[in-house]
């Protein structure tokens, strides 16, 4: 019997994503291009939020949108056809993007002229938390009907975004949603956390959390 | 779920390993995996199982320990380790604050390898 021997490994498995997403932050520095990744629950309302937020910014700042709704191509559609670049990137049934992939996507979006690439992520509270996509900025949707327990179910994906749109506020009357419990949730696990009440639907607090993220994105840009 | 992708990695991160080590077998794999991911072990194992067939590390078990999430108190500035559990009633045990920002419990983290 071959006597067991041990071989000491110390590798962080996320170690070479975190490399292709440092790579992918440098060359989008130099391009100007700030990359925001926004992630939420299928039906939170990401593609509605995008499209209030383009519509808010528009000739002040140019969109970009980097698809990745599980095979289909719904959603791209709806964004082209509000005049926006948009790519489809094809995920095959996976439940996350990384920065592998969003490297990739970015090669077919044409990004001359655009100052702010948004990838709507795939819809998903779990996975796109673990992985690091490249983007200069992570953002996350709660929905009202989801509940204010979402931070408790979710914790990582809490603590990896810098700002959280507390979307559908329109519901609030309806539900028994407690808006300062939630952001209390919220200060336990990211206490920097931005947060945004706003409604895709109404139009309500649209501005504010537009505001917030044109600032963002000329600081980063001309910073 | 992401099973499948974090369960490849470690298989490339091991075989990469063994490499050039004279291995014949690797027996079992020693991970670190913090407290806030969501996977399950005996998940990773049959995602493990599937796609080690045929590899060095076919039938290798994966030892996994739980890597403990670690906050740092935004009041006082003292770190200290919570159970996810109670992230919902947590307060400092030093100054009573419920303001965190995370410090670790996130990784997925190859410590080593016993091979033979």
């Amino acid at each position: 019997m071959d006597e067991i021997r041990l071989i000491e490994v110390k590798e962080d498995i996320q170690a070479d994503n975190e490399k292709i997403a440092e790579e992918l932050r440098r060359r989008l520095s130099d391009q100007k291009i700030f990359l925001v990744n926004l992630m939420s629950s299928p039906g939170a309302g990401k593609t509605s939020v995008i499209l209030k937020t383009i519509e808010q910014l528009r000739g002040e700042l140019a969109f970009g949108v980097l698809e990745a709704d599980i095979d289909s191509t719904v959603d791209a559609e709806k964004v082209a056809a509000a005049g926006v670049r948009a790519v489809q990137l094809r995920t095959g049934g996976f439940c996350h993007l990384d920065a592998t992939m969003v490297t990739k996507g970015l090669e077919g979006l044409d990004l001359e002229g655009l100052d702010v690439v948004i990838i709507e992520n795939v819809g998903n509270l779990v996975c796109p938390a673990e992985f690091d996509t490249g983007a200069i900025r992570n953002a996350m949707i709660l929905s009202v009907p989801e509940g204010d327990d979402k931070p408790l179910k979710y914790p990582l994906m809490f603590t990896v975004c810098d700002v959280l749109l507390v979307n559908k506020i329109d519901y609030l009357g309806l539900s028994d949603f407690d808006m300062d419990v939630l952001r209390e949730r919220v200060a336990r696990l990211n206490p920097g956390m931005r947060i945004f009440e706003m409604s895709a639907k109404t139009g309500q607090g649209v501005k504010e959390w537009a505001d917030w993220l044109s600032r963002e994105a000329r600081s980063f840009v001309h910073g | 779920m992401h099973e499948l992708q974090v369960t490849e990695r470690i298989l490339d991160v091991v075989l990469k390993h063994a490499a050039g080590h004279d291995v014949s077998s690797i027996v079992v794999i020693h991970l670190r995996i913090g407290e806030l991911s969501d996977l399950e072990d005996e998940w990773l194992q049959r995602y493990f199982d599937y796609l080690s067939r045929g590899t060095l590390a076919e039938n290798a078990r994966l030892a996994i320990e739980r890597a403990p999430i670690v906050m740092r108190c935004e009041g006082c500035g003292s770190s200290f380790e919570i159970k996810r559990e109670g992230l919902k009633e947590a307060l400092c045990p030093g100054c009573g604050e419920s303001r965190f920002r995370l410090v670790s419990g996130r990784e997925y983290f190859v410590k080593n390898i016993e091979v033979v």
